[in-house]
């Protein structure tokens, strides 16, 4: 406490010892590598994401072409699998099982938890609140080279002789604990809990971070209920993480234990590869518990920015004040709190009790309340509006059309009756994939576009940004939609082939297949789609024209910096805050956005 | 095949240059228009709100394309009692999120097209209204307090105890297939241990008889403790130092489990051995009765199995060290099943719908529901020759003393 307490007092009253320090000449290494600038970290942790991304929707599309094709030769998958993997151009079992658990490790961790909140928690939590740079410049330093050591950990995983994990991204023992029980659970196993070891080590080095940057270097004016939503958002995901991430490490520990020390937390009563095991008395259903409680928050830590920053856009865009930015607060901390209080609802039928069963749909169902409100005030923000379509816009409308698409076939979920017959079956992979993955990648696309001006002092091309969107919306919902039915249908998910169905069913098993055939022409679609948006990042981080300071005639403190980084944030003095970021359209007003820093005019009401 | 991947890799090449060079063109053109790349022009912004309109008709019609081509009636009508109220309720939320998804999609599209900037249009400064918001909290919390108050209705009635007249069957699960144990006569299922299981005693059921072989056989088979102590100290024998360490672990552990065992001797009361023996033992097709329910207890041998019954709406899962139980009464015949789905080759099947290794989706078996007659039928043959006792006493006689029993047994293993 006491560096921060330096820190604070530093960057908010001796701004002279600022200036001395913030321009001599640094060097390459402290520039651009081992940096405690919280933009250029932003900005690391943004490339690193892209590219764990990149690799993690190029698996997807090797197991989608197995599935849509099943036993026909692939040469793509020969290319990138080789004959180890991909023998004559046919993905073997369990490799499949493997790139399915690192496809939902790297999107559900390393994408958009590092991704999302990492990229835009250090970018924008300084520059919103009027910092200097975040409470520990050190800390943050750590907080991302830890995340890129899990990264390169959980990479590496894939290249190993026996494979890499291969339990699912939920690892659940005892599949994940006995290398007999399947390949993957060998050495593949240990380095993806060495890799998730590091990365809570990353997520709590940050979070604490983003909490205590928040809490005390907010500038003068800058009180908690004027702050952008963007920052309420990363608040309540920090506090998600310090509070939940340590219980995921507690369960990977135990799991460790198990596998290692010849513990019993997990195992009990099991005879596997003809090994009679002495392990007795341990619960699966123990690591259930344990990684639900982190994996439920877990889908807030990656939803919660993403609804903070299309807040933000979608406001701006709409020329309009966020509708009820007050009962939006009140509804992201409402999502936050009891995110803690429905991680049973992943275990209807586990065989936990069924009374216990019975409170979480409860809790459960409850969260669609403070969601509905969010939506419904996005919607009501549009209203009225003078809506500008930048590319930005255009993803935090998405964003805001798929999470009601996801959103409402959770309550399906959430009720355990009806779980019964949908659980794990591809309905949930639908659900999960439309309201956490593809709601939290628009809003980082969002993001990303909006605030590239911020990040490179460059602007994107707009018009590949148009063709990027219509391509992944349509590509995406392609790919998704068509899963309900086939969970509808009763597929369980992670099956290898779908064919097993023509023994019993054919009806069902043509219905399968068609729409497997489907569901992968529109990922590949929706994959490449992606390439016009990587050119036109790293082109326009080259190439791109440069930005004017405030290119969306935004109200929030990061606007009026200079577009050349400066260390420190602001050359001058800190900026003093006036009023709440959403004063657009005022009427009174000659233009249509008023700057946080504009003071009060006579006799004007704050919102 | 070489030649093909270069060809596609000049195109890639091509490709971005070609963009590269669009993208040029474009920003010279803007610059001449003198607008910058953060304006968005009324003809960009125009066109683009149209196209929200358009995708809000492919998602619409998409969606009702897929509702009348495939609906939820890809597993086709419910087939058990409980299934059948599932689907109603399922239908009636289904009906409710339907209405749900048409309305604020419809809503966002249309906003975001019909409030596209227009010049000399300020936007409407409307920062907050209490009444609206009382109203949306409000709706959505009586619609969720209607659909978790039947939910759980449902939930209690699926999950409450079985009735007496229900018929105990108990699914036990392994990497990758299925085996069914019907209770038999007593409708009582025998006793089981893990440690018990042998090769004539695959589900490990507990009987005197069982616990002597699985005795025997941890102490003298092929790689039981005299075995193992045997090979370890002979000096004649050279082994690989890690060999040797597992072989010393190997025998710990049945050192251990040796003691177990023994316990478990002192403390085995023959009496419950009858349990046990009735149990009828099934493979490869799970036969249910019509209008029977059914209790199952869900056993799992190595990882976290999960029993999907899609056609009957049940699942449970299966977990080492843990029974779970499910109940359900199947009450639509395979053979009026095949008629209503107009397939004659159509069946019931339980699945696997937990991860559980390189096959896991190979692991199913076959369920037939008959009526009650050829269910009898079946059942009584069954009687007659897959109980426990028969197929745990293949040569020798049920009425055979126990200690020539194991020896017996003992041979057979060894084999």
């Amino acid at each position: 406490m006491a560096a921060v307490a330096h820190e604070a007092h530093g960057h908010h009253d001796s701004h002279g010892h600022h200036e001395a320090h913030g321009h001599h000449e640094e060097s390459f290494v402290s520039k651009y590598i081992f940096t405690q600038d919280h933009k250029m970290i932003g900005k690391q942790f943004l490339l690193t994401a892209v590219f764990m991304g990149i690799v993690a929707m190029l698996l997807s599309i090797l197991f989608r072409i197995q599935l849509a094709w099943p036993g026909e030769s692939s040469d793509f998958l020969t290319f990138f699998l080789g004959e180890t993997w991909a023998p004559g151009g046919i993905l073997k079992e369990d490799m499949y099982l493997g790139l399915v658990t690192i496809h939902g490790t790297i999107m559900v961790f390393f994408l958009l938890t590092g991704g999302l909140s990492g990229t835009f928690s250090n970018l924008l939590i300084p520059l919103q609140i009027g910092a200097r740079d975040m409470a520990s410049g050190f800390m943050n330093m750590l907080s991302y080279w830890f995340f890129f050591i899990s990264s390169i950990i959980m990479l590496v995983s894939l290249f190993i002789e026996t494979g890499p994990a291969m339990a699912g991204w939920t690892i659940y023992p005892p599949l994940s604990a006995l290398p007999q029980a399947i390949g993957g659970s060998g050495l593949g196993m240990t380095l993806w809990l060495v890799s998730m070891t590091l990365f809570v080590v990353s997520s709590l080095l940050g979070s604490l971070n983003y909490i205590v940057t928040i809490l005390n270097l907010r500038t003068k004016g800058m009180s908690m209920t004027r702050m952008p939503l963007t920052i309420w958002a990363f608040f309540v995901t920090a506090i998600l993480g310090v509070l939940s991430f340590p219980v995921l490490f507690s369960a990977v520990l135990l799991l460790m234990m198990d596998r290692l020390a010849g513990t019993s937390f997990y195992l009990s009563d099991i005879i596997v590869g003809g090994e009679m095991l002495a392990n007795h008395g341990g619960s699966p259903i123990l690591y259930q518990h344990l990684f639900w409680f982190l994996g439920h928050p877990e889908v807030y830590i990656v939803l919660l920015p993403a609804l903070g920053l299309s807040s933000e856009i979608i406001s701006t865009n709409s020329r309009k004040p966020i509708f009820g930015y007050r009962a939006m607060i009140g509804s992201i901390l409402a999502i936050g709190f009891l995110s803690f209080i429905v991680w049973g609802h992943h275990m209807f039928v586990t065989g936990m009790n069924p009374f216990i069963g019975s409170v979480f749909v409860f809790t459960t169902l409850l969260i669609a309340i403070p969601s509905a409100v969010k939506v419904f005030n996005y919607i009501t923000t549009l209203w009225r509006g003078s809506i500008v379509l930048t590319p930005a816009m255009m993803f935090a409308v998405g964003l805001v059309s798929t999470f009601i698409t996801g959103g409402v076939t959770g309550i399906i979920l959430a009720d355990s009756a009806l779980d019964i017959s949908i659980h794990d079956t591809y309905f949930v992979v639908a659900h999960f994939h439309i309201v956490m993955g593809m709601s939290a990648v628009f809003g980082m696309f969002a993001g990303v576009y909006h605030w590239f001006p911020k990040m490179y002092g460059k602007m994107m091309n707009k018009r590949l940004g148009y063709v990027h969107f219509w391509i992944t919306i349509f590509g995406a919902y392609g790919v998704f939609f068509p899963m309900h039915f086939v969970g509808l249908a009763g597929a369980p998910r992670r099956y290898y082939d779908y064919s097993v169905y023509n023994e019993f069913n054919s009806g069902t098993y043509d219905m399968m297949m068609d729409l497997n055939v489907i569901i992968t022409v529109f990922a590949i679609i929706a994959a490449l789609g992606q390439l016009v948006f990587l050119f036109n990042f790293f082109y326009s981080i080259f190439r791109g024209p440069v930005t004017v300071q405030n290119p969306w005639r935004s109200n929030t403190l990061e606007w009026t910096t200079p577009v050349e980084h400066v260390h420190g944030n602001w050359p001058g003095e800190l900026p003093t805050v006036h009023r709440w970021p959403y004063d657009y359209s005022k009427p009174g007003a000659e233009e249509d956005f008023i700057s946080q820093i504009v003071p009060l005019a006579d006799g004007e009401i704050e919102h | 095949m070489m030649g093909s991947k270069l060809i596609a890799l000049i195109v890639i090449v091509l490709g971005v240059v070609a963009i590269a060079q669009l993208v040029r063109l474009y920003e010279l053109s803007s610059k001449l228009r003198k607008e910058g790349e953060h304006e968005t022009n009324s003809r960009d912004n125009r066109l683009n709100a149209r196209l929200m309109l358009v995708f809000m008709g492919f998602l619409f019609i998409g969606f009702i394309y897929l509702m009348l081509t495939f609906g939820w009636t890809g597993r086709g009508e419910a087939a058990s009692i409980h299934g059948r109220q599932t689907d109603s309720l399922l239908n009636l939320n289904f009906v409710i999120i339907i209405l749900v998804f048409f309305l604020t999609n419809a809503l966002l599209f249309t906003f975001t097209y019909k409030y596209i900037r227009k010049p000399g249009v300020k936007a409407f400064y409307f920062p907050h209204d209490n009444k609206l918001e009382m109203i949306w909290t409000v709706v959505p919390a009586v619609v969720l307090a209607i659909i978790i108050i039947l939910g759980l209705r449902s939930w209690n009635t699926i999950t409450d105890d079985a009735v007496k007249e229900s018929i105990n069957i108990e699914l036990f699960s392994k990497q990758f297939d299925w085996t069914a144990r019907y209770s038999g006569d007593d409708n009582t299922l025998g006793k089981f241990d893990y440690k018990l299981t042998t090769d004539n005693n695959e589900l490990a059921l507990m009987t005197t008889n069982t616990i002597d072989t699985a005795i025997f056989q941890m102490e003298n088979g092929v790689s039981g403790i005299k075995a193992l102590e045997k090979k370890i100290n002979d000096k004649k024998i050279i082994l690989v130092p890690e060999e040797r360490e597992k072989m010393i672990v190997d025998l710990e552990r049945k050192s251990r489990l040796i003691r177990i065992l023994y316990q478990m001797r002192g403390h085995h009361d023959s009496k419950i051995d009858k349990y046990a023996w009735d149990d009828i033992i099934q493979k490869d097709t799970l036969i249910l009765c019509q209008n029977q329910e059914y209790e199952f207890n869900f056993r799992a041998k190595d990882v976290i199995h999960s029993a999907y019954f899609p056609h009957f709406r049940a699942q449970m899962n299966t977990v080492p060290g843990l029974t779970t139980r499910f109940k359900f009464t199947p009450d639509i015949t395979t053979k009026d099943m095949r008629v209503k789905m107009n397939d004659s080759k159509f069946n019931y099947v339980l699945l696997c719908n937990k991860i559980c290794g390189s096959a896991h989706y190979k692991m199913k078996m076959i369920v037939v529901v008959l009526n009650k007659s050829e269910y009898k039928t079946w059942m009584d043959n069954k009687k007659k020759s897959s109980t426990f006792k028969q197929i745990y006493f293949p040569v020798v006689a049920p009425a055979a003393p126990v200690a020539e029993v194991v020896a017996d047994s003992t041979v057979v293993a060894a084999k």
